[in-house]
């Protein structure tokens, strides 16, 4: 599969929806499949956490993101997986950029592996920042964005992608009120609105709601769209702008956890889970092309 | 009276009453913000955040010099943490200054995550450690930042103990790879280096005074007591030599496994908690270095306590910090 991953090749997403359309729903498969695997190899992992991203990420790196061959190419786009435990999803995309071989794969978790169930980014080529603990995220992008912005790389945005339980940590809110208070136009916050966290739905563990209001009221210009239909994903990250000085950006999406594999989704048991091989091989006949 | 307090009039009777006036008169060793600016004169990458402290810190000094590249948090310690090891990764060499206890102890997991972790040049800039706030009570002390900044891998520590050597640290530093965490005083610490004409050497322990009966091993705002101390015993005819532990992480072992095969008893006084500051770095030297037969005596904050109430000085006497105490203590440790 080949993703665009020039400088050259880079052009706004909306310039070819229904190419990228396919694209993108072609790389999600692709991520959920590979995700399968690579658990398979840890025999332990976050399943849904990555599947309700799958359609985010693919559309990020189809003609979103302004990445290059040199995953350090300072006027890159960067983007950090606040939501740092969906990086098994990442690590094949990042393989298919051509950012490290293929065969690393295979080691995922493995002891001396460079990837393991949080991303590194001394390790892993193309990883903006090391994540895991949650709630950190948005203040390492507001951080970017505005050192970017001091830089005088101007085209360069920072994209951070947040679980929906995450926003219970207040360092997000810290985060949000900085960015807004910096007018960081050049952060875009991605909400996985994929309405659960590991004990159950967000609003029985601490709720979330109003989240579009909640990041209103800190200053933010928020959308909100299906975080499973490509197109509309699409358009909407082609619509945010590239601006150094304005509001900062809010895409919540809305998302089933474990969406693509049937009975996985809104599951709350399939958050962390092992599937036997035998378990793991129905699972990748069952996986739907969302 | 004016209501702008660095405003008032200051008068030397106030020593030691420690109010708050005679603080902001007495801050000359809080000389980053100026350090800082110059350095920046020459240098893009230097920028500083503070968290609504720019005039205690004086990083407002550097603000007034550079201010596209001053950042001020607002109250928001760990967002402003985060935020640099984000802006490391831009380029910049970002310098965070607060409290230490809002720092030191509150950024912990922030330090480790964000900035040690993947190594980024952030340097924290922990001002008023220690019970240097004094009345202020034990939320506004950092008796612990020694210790868990000490078992951060990657994190380089560093307690300078007067103006002339937080300036000289600052300028030695700037091209450390990693983050490095400055834990100071509060900004009115007694001269040390230039009434000594002592070299700072970053990364050594460094000898303040020679001797052969016992050492004080001192950091940050112990040095000048445990030199006035060592003073005071030479006119009794005892020989006590005074080391500067500026460097707390990575410490040197090998000067002190060497200083420990000169004389037979070491005191180490320091403005933290006994456990896992700078008596515990020390010994571990001497564990690691299977140096036996010397006596190491440990003068900080007790094991199980936090610290009083009370005026910064007064304290200091009360936990044997001053002069008279470690001269006391160091009675007792030759006895």
């Amino acid at each position: 599969m080949l993703i665009r991953a020039t400088v050259d090749a880079w052009k706004p997403a909306a310039e070819e929806p229904a190419d990228l359309v396919e694209e993108v729903r072609d790389l999600a498969l692709f991520i959920r499949r590979e995700t399968v695997r690579l658990i398979g190899i840890a025999k332990s992992g976050h399943f849904t956490s990555v599947f309700s991203c799958a359609e985010l990420l693919a559309a990020l790196y189809s003609g979103v993101l302004r990445v290059s061959e040199d995953p350090a190419w300072p006027d890159r786009d960067r983007l950090i997986l606040s939501k740092g435990h969906c990086a098994v999803g990442l690590y094949p995309v990042l393989a298919n950029l051509g950012y490290f071989p293929h065969e690393w794969l295979d080691t995922y978790t493995r002891v001396g592996s460079p990837l393991g169930d949080h991303p590194d980014m001394r390790r892993v080529p193309g990883t903006d920042f090391s994540s895991g603990s949650l709630g950190h995220g948005l203040s390492i992008g507001a951080g970017m964005a505005l050192g970017n912005r001091m830089a005088g790389r101007d085209d360069s945005r920072v994209w951070v992608l947040t679980g929906d339980q995450e926003l219970n940590e207040g360092q997000i809110w810290e985060a949000a009120q900085a960015a807004s208070h910096y007018r960081l136009g050049n952060l875009v916050a991605v909400v996985d609105r994929n309405q659960m966290g590991l004990d159950g739905t967000t609003e029985e563990v601490m709720s979330v709601e109003p989240i579009a209001g909640r990041f209103e009221s800190f200053g933010w210009e928020v959308t909100e769209l299906d975080g499973h239909d490509a197109r509309g994903v699409l358009s909407a990250f082609a619509a945010v702008g590239s601006e150094p000085e304005g509001r900062p950006k809010c895409v919540i999406a809305n998302t089933r956890k474990g969406r693509g594999v049937p009975y996985m989704d809104l599951s709350r048991t399939w958050h962390l889970g092992y599937l036997e091989p035998a378990d793991a091989e129905k699972t990748l006949s069952l996986i739907e092309r969302v | 009276m004016t209501s702008d307090i660095t405003e008032r009039a200051w008068t030397p009777e106030q020593d030691g009453s420690w109010d708050l006036a005679t603080s902001y008169r007495l801050c000359e060793s809080f000389v980053a913000g100026q350090v800082l600016a110059d350095l920046a004169d020459h240098d893009d990458r230097i920028a500083v955040l503070t968290a609504d402290l720019k005039f205690s810190n004086r990083t407002r000094d550097f603000e007034l010099r550079h201010p596209d590249r001053f950042v001020n948090t607002g109250i928001c310690e760990q967002n402003m943490v985060s935020m640099a090891a984000g802006m490391a990764t831009c380029g910049y060499v970002p310098y965070v200054a607060t409290f230490a206890s809002f720092i030191g102890l509150l950024c912990a997991e922030q330090i480790r995550t964000d900035l040690a972790y993947p190594n980024l040049p952030v340097r924290i800039i922990a001002h008023h450690t220690g019970i240097s706030l004094g009345f202020y009570g034990t939320s506004h002390h950092a008796t612990e930042d020694i210790g868990i900044t000490r078992s951060i891998a990657n994190l380089t520590v560093l307690g300078p103990a007067d103006a002339v050597s937080l300036g000289e640290v600052l300028r030695q530093t700037v091209d450390v790879e990693g983050p490095v965490y400055f834990r100071i005083g509060r900004g009115r610490d007694e001269d040390v280096y230039g009434r000594t004409g002592a070299r700072f050497e970053f990364g050594r322990l460094t000898t303040l005074r020679e001797g052969t009966d016992a050492a004080i091993v001192a950091t940050g705002v112990t040095l000048a007591p445990a030199l006035r101390a060592a003073e005071e015993l030479a006119r009794e005819g005892v020989s006590v030599a005074v080391v500067d532990a500026h460097t707390l992480r990575p410490f040197d072992a090998e000067g002190l496994c060497e200083l420990a095969s000169r004389v037979p008893r070491i005191l180490v006084a320091e403005e933290h908690n006994v456990y896992t500051g700078l008596a515990s770095a020390c010994a571990d030297a001497l564990v690691d270095g299977g140096v036996g037969g010397v006596r190491l005596h440990r003068l900080g904050l007790p094991v199980d306590e936090y610290a009083l109430i009370g005026p910064p000085t007064r304290l200091y006497e009360h936990y044997d910090l001053d002069t008279a105490g470690i001269v006391r203590r160091m009675r007792n440790l030759l006895a």
